[in-house]
């Protein structure tokens, strides 16, 4: 791997995401190696204060996944995260921190072909911004 | 403190990509780590036994398990340092086989990648308390959703098992799809004949109330205590007086698609959907009734011998515990029409499903069993099956196999010959998939003993010629284009989910997969169960299957129920929220989030009111520990400096 490693730090929500990112274990589909998931009972429990912490101690970018609207396992708690981290995505640039390094979405229990594409994008975009920053 | 950490090489399930020896030697130099060893399977007896004696040996207060996903073994482990005397709680698990060593192929990556795991599982159980589960009773009753064959047996099972069952089931009768099916493979036993007296059985049993026409409305509550509101949609019969002497669909006006027969035929606005139906009731649909559309006619009211029409009836909302549910929703099968324009999209009448041909060959069907063209209702010389439609195909979105498709074409191309001595049938296929016990015997006796053409391939087109149909397709084995000319086409066609298994799926909190096939707990090893406690699969509303597999899983998710209900009482999990009551300040904003309603308040002699947390309601989602301004309300196991400590460890 030419590129060098990021430190990307990924909250998942226990029911839906992180089952979702042990099917792409279970079907051994292969993703870059820079995430480390941290397991959540629920994007609900994802204080956005978290996702700053994590840039303060130097997160090249930081990815949220829970349930799909809708089909939250304590059901609501991924509205009030859509709520909190929409607020704090549009805050992100006024602290200097670049929108693309922060993502959140939603993957189910069953969608390990989309987690592991959802791994990739996102790190590609970050590898993108963080390489454009070296570059300037 | 002192923590210990065993790396699992699951065999070479991670020691294939993990160089686990480097972990267990990186661990040894974090803090608080006093011993650190790497183990071939952690989870086996002799696994279990080092680990035990690890923890007596060094003395170890906590245990970090780098293995497989949690959600794996968790419990296992929790038991292992349990039994080590240690709270089991102070098990911290770090997935580096599903999240790691199964998702990378770079071995110095992936070794560097558990590291970083092990060190923010490391950090997370440094800040662990011991957690003391509660209990709480567990409520007598189980609901069962469907009433198929899979919906039936398992409510008979637990209803032996002297366990109260409520059945609910949408339609006006039991039974679900096997009840339009004439005879099953591969034995040939007619279909009602050994479904009919389980339907009874079910209706008459003393420990089951069945509930037709109704609909799971809204569930709450959680494993051992559900509270779920049933839905009855009026019928404008009264079940209790209804006879199901059918007098009034023979005098009915009202002309009205028949939808158990597939649209074999044509239905009353009033009607019982089949002879041995139960219970033997009929049901006016509103939408086809001449007194509903036009504003004139009460033909049924006033033939009705039991005075059981009753047109201002209303929906019932029946509101109930259960401890237990099992979802038995069954199956659709595809809408093929816009999907496949070359076999004619739904315009050429000879076309018809795999289903409607099961009616058509059925005696208590309605054409009486004589199978018949529906242009002409000549009986078809030359019957052309086609394997496939909507499964296996993923030029249309549907890879999956319908599992079914193979065996029931066989079934229906004997049963073809036996209704029509001189007809000829042609079955176009992929693969022939038998795999049961008795099943490929079974598609042989049909090409051999009942002489039906095979012929693997596609069929590229169907078109109308001279009142027949052309099957064109191709015979791969051959290697030529063969064409064929048929009175009558019929399409095996794919399985999905039932229409409305994921509005479902969502009420009850569970999993479900583009098709609408719920989400079993584990491919493997929960092949019953769900992601939800409590709530278990049976037959095909989970994947396609037929029916023993279908009865074989619902007698299993009715074992998986009744143990549960046996219990009586029920170990809730101490991962649940708790107020710094010092630092309330009474805001109550944790009360407004909590979907549980797991919030009250309490009075404090110094006259100050705080937040409280009702144990037995919270289910641990942690919506109030992020929603608190003081962050003073804390969810066990997920606090805030776990994950700091987590985030932190990982980015250092
Ligand atoms: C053409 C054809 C031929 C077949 N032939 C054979 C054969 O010969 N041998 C064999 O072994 N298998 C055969 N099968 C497969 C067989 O039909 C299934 O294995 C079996 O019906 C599955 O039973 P089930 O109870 O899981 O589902 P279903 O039979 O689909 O029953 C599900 C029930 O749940 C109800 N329901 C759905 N949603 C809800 C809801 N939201 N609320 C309340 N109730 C709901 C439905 O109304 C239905 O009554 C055939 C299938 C097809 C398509």
């Amino acid at each position: 791997m030419a590129e060098q490693n990021l430190k990307i730090i990924g909250f998942l929500c226990n029911w839906c995401s992180y089952a979702g990112a042990d099917m792409a274990g279970m079907a051994r589909m292969k993703q870059p190696a820079d995430l480390r998931v941290v397991r959540m009972p629920c994007t609900g429990r994802v204080n956005p204060l978290l996702v700053l912490k994590a840039f303060q101690e130097g997160a090249d970018g930081v990815l949220v996944s829970g349930c799909h609207p809708g089909d939250c396992h304590y059901t609501d708690g991924n509205y009030y995260a859509r709520r909190r981290l929409e607020l704090l995505a549009r805050m992100l640039p006024a602290l200097g921190i670049e929108p693309e390094r922060f993502h959140y979405t939603w993957v189910s229990a069953s969608e390990g072909a989309r987690w592991t594409q959802v791994v990739e994008e996102f790190t590609e975009q970050v590898q993108s911004v963080s390489s454009g920053r070296e570059a300037e | 403190m002192r923590i210990g950490v065993f790396v699992c090489q699951c065999g070479t399930n991670i020691a294939a990509t993990v160089n686990t020896g480097e972990v267990a030697e990186a661990a040894m130099a974090m803090r608080n780590v006093a011993h650190a060893e790497s183990i071939q399977y952690s989870c086996s007896e002799p696994g279990q036994k080092a680990i035990i004696n690890a923890v007596h040996r060094h003395g170890l207060t906590r245990v970090v398990m780098a293995a497989c996903s949690p959600r794996m073994h968790e419990t296992t482990f929790r038991r292992t340092v349990n039994q080590a005397g240690m709270n089991p709680f102070m098990l911290e698990m770090v997935n580096i086989r599903e999240h790691c060593s199964w998702i990378h192929s770079d071995m110095e990556e992936a070794t560097l990648k558990a590291i970083d795991l092990v060190r923010k599982g490391v950090a997370r159980v440094r800040d662990q308390a011991p957690l003391h589960p509660d209990t709480v009773p567990v409520t007598m009753g189980a609901l069962v959703i469907g009433g198929g064959v899979a919906g039936i047996q398992a409510a008979l099972d637990m209803a032996d098992a002297g366990i109260p069952v409520t059945l609910v089931e949408r339609e006006s009768t039991i039974g679900g799809n096997m009840a339009r099916l004439d005879k099953t493979f591969p034995t040939l036993d007619c279909s009602s004949c050994i479904l009919t007296p389980r339907m009874v059985e079910a209706k008459q049993h003393e420990n089951i109330r069945l509930m037709v026409n109704s609909e799971v409305e809204q569930v709450r509550g959680y494993i051992g205590n559900f509270e779920v509101d049933v839905r009855r949609k009026a019928t404008c019969v009264n079940e209790e007086k209804c006879t199901g002497c059918m007098i009034c669909e023979q005098k009915c006006p009202g002309k009205a698609p028949d939808e158990f027969n597939v649209d074999v035929g044509e239905s009353k606005a009033i009607s019982v959907p089949f002879p041995q139906a139960v219970p033997l009731v009929a049901k006016l649909r509103k939408e086809h009734c001449r007194l509903f559309i036009k504003g004139k006619c009460s033909v049924c009211q006033k033939v009705c011998p039991a005075d059981a029409i009753d047109y201002e009836q209303e929906d019932e909302v029946l509101t109930e515990k259960f401890g237990a549910i099992i979802v038995a929703t069954g199956y659709d099968t595809f809408d093929w029409k816009a999907a496949y324009p070359e076999y004619g999209g739904g315009h050429y009448p000879d076309v018809i499903t795999s289903l409607q041909y099961e009616r058509m060959l059925s005696a208590s069907g309605p054409t009486g069993g004589h199978v018949k063209r529906p242009s002409d209702g000549e009986e078809p010389k030359n019957i052309v099956f086609i394997s496939c439609v909507g499964s296996r195909d993923p030029s249309i979105g549907r890879p999956l196999c319908c599992s079914v498709g193979c065996m029931y074409t066989a079934k229906q191309a004997i049963l073809t010959k036996e209704h029509i001595p001189d007809s000829r049938s042609y079955v176009f296929y992929m693969d022939i998939r038998a795999s049961g016990k008795g099943y490929d015997e079974f598609t042989r006796r049909a090409q051999e003993e009942f002489g039906a053409v095979y012929l693997r391939g596609r069929v590229g087109k169907i078109y109308p010629r001279g009142g027949r149909l052309v099957v064109m397709g191709v015979d791969t084995l051959a290697g030529e284009q063969v064409e064929v000319e048929a009175d009558l086409v019929v399409l095996a066609t794919g399985l999905s989910g039932a229409g409305g298994a994921d509005e479902l799926a969502r009420k009850l909190n569970i999993s479900y997969d583009r098709y609408g096939f719920l989400s079993e707990g584990h491919p493997k090893l929960r092949p019953v169960e769900t992601n939800t406690g409590g709530i278990y699969l049976a037959g095909a509303c989970q994947a396609p299957r037929d029916i023993p597999d279908s009865v074989a899983q619902a007698s299993a998710a009715a074992a998986k129920a009744a143990g549960l209900l046996s219990r009586g009482e029920l170990e809730t999990s101490p991962m649940v929220a708790e107020v710094d009551w010092m630092r309330c300040t009474g805001c109550f904003k944790c009360r407004d989030v909590c979907p549980y309603g797991a919030i009250e308040e309490e009075g404090l002699r110094d006259g100050r009111t705080v937040a409280r947390v009702i144990p037995s309601l919270c289910q641990g989602c942690g919506v109030c520990n992020v929603a608190c301004p003081p962050s003073v309300i804390s969810l066990k196991g997920f606090t805030d400096n776990q994950l700091i400590a987590e985030v932190v460890e990982l980015l250092r």
